[in-house]
């Protein structure tokens, strides 16, 4: 690793204040993806900026019809939440498939949608259920929230500080995972509110997390299993690498959403 | 350097260490306590696995500093008075290592499941072992271990 400086900070202030002030400086949240980059070199910020301890970012709340998650909660207190698990079970599910346990102990909501990895999971579940991601400047909608691989619309100085995720009972999570990294070769979030069906893809997007307009249409007009079968992800667009090509990851994909729609359809 | 202020084992201590100084080179190297491993430094492996605060992690992905006013225990913290821990005993009545270098991970993973949820049965137990890789044992006698360590810290 190279050299760099770190700041251990104990307040949301502090935290923003050092981060504008230093346009090398990195937050530290977990460190699950930035210290094992910053391990391989791929990154060398000048400072580091650790938030983890920060009690403001800290919570898990059920506030007017929505689970509001504080930044810093980890992947284990997010599965292991009761509230969480009572009120969106698709989300406690996803925590609980993230990595392994060792990793859930450390690594953060904030942090994995900051990262916005194509392969993470967090975000499929942030544009599945139309998340609102605040940060220490705005408010932001997930369907504006995520760019393109490992890019948000986070400004340099800004910092999630909480992700709030509408309670929506019929929602479903998906996962192929890769089976040595345990990273979405495709991950398919679904969620069905009165008036809107969302149907989110990780893992598989070249652009990185995606909204599948054409399945949530075809299945706002037909909610059924043959539904899902019918419509096909076209492989354009979609990442190919050792692990497979673009035809098979786009069929991944189609088989995750049918199985999703199937898990919902029987009321699970 | 900062002054990293943490005890380890149950000792209270503050060290000098540098920003970039990993936890698990902290301990190896600074403490001695080599049982912590380093297999595949890319947080596959779960050699490294120790607990910070009682909770296990992966300690080749992060910095000492990080460590800064937490309890740290290794693998050479678990037996008390020279009396093994359960799941040691487990470990070594069941023949539940053969090489022996995943064990210290193991070991700690086991043991924080364990304490996470008392009632295991083998499907649980291999889906936890996610992040701990064996290269000798197929993990049979393993798993058989941490059921049998299981068992006893209910009875």
């Amino acid at each position: 690793m190279y050299k760099f400086n770190y700041i251990k900070a104990t307040s949301i202030e502090e935290a923003s204040t050092a981060l504008s002030s230093n346009p090398e400086a990195k937050i530290l949240a977990g460190g699950m993806t930035l210290i094992p980059t910053m391990k391989q070199r791929l990154a060398s910020p000048e400072q580091l900026i650790d938030i983890r301890h920060i009690e403001e970012l800290k919570f898990i709340k059920n506030e007017s019809d929505n689970i509001v998650i504080g930044s810093v909660s980890n992947h284990f207190e997010v599965s292991s939440s009761e509230i969480v698990r009572n009120n969106l079970p698709s989300l406690s599910k996803l925590a609980e498939g993230i990595g392994d346990p060792h990793v859930r102990n450390m690594g953060t909501i904030g942090g994995s949608i900051t990262n916005n990895d194509p392969t993470a999971d967090y975000p499929a579940a942030c544009l599945g259920l139309g998340a609102t991601i605040k940060t220490t400047k705005r408010e932001i909608k997930a369907d504006e929230f995520f760019i393109d691989l490992f890019e948000t619309i986070l400004d340099e100085d800004e910092i999630v500080t909480q992700v709030s995720f509408p309670i929506i009972k019929n929602s479903c999570y998906m996962k192929f995972p890769n089976p040595a990294s345990r990273y979405a070769m495709a991950g398919v979030f679904i969620s069905k509110s009165d008036n809107e069906i969302r149907v989110a893809v990780t893992g598989a997007g070249e652009n990185g997390v995606f909204r599948w307009k054409e399945m949530e249409n075809a299945l706002l007009s037909d909610w059924s299993t043959s539904t899902a079968e019918t419509i096909k992800l076209s492989s354009e667009g979609v990442m190919s690498d050792i692990h497979g090509n673009s035809d098979y990851r786009a069929n991944l994909v189609n088989i995750m959403a049918i199985r999703a729609v199937e898990t919902l359809s029987n009321g699970n | 350097m900062p002054l990293v202020e943490i005890e380890v084992n149950g000792k209270k201590m503050s060290s000098e260490v540098e920003e970039r100084q990993l936890l698990v080179h902290f301990l190896r190297d600074d403490l001695n306590l080599t049982g912590t491993h380093v297999g595949c430094d890319t947080s596959q492996c779960g050699a490294c696995v120790i607990h910070l605060n009682g909770i296990a992690v992966k300690s080749c992905s992060m910095l000492a500093v990080q460590a800064y006013k937490s309890s740290i225990t290794t693998i050479e913290g678990l037996a008390e008075d020279n009396k093994l821990h359960p799941v040691q005993e487990a470990f070594k009545e069941n023949h539940g290592l053969q090489c022996g270098f995943c064990t210290p991970g193991m070991i700690m993973a086991a043991v924080d499941l364990i304490n996470r949820k008392p009632i295991l049965n083998e499907k649980i137990v291999r889906e936890e072992l996610e992040g701990n890789l064996c290269r000798c044992t197929g993990y049979q006698n393993i798993v058989k271990s941490i059921l049998a360590a299981a068992e006893k810290v209910q009875a």
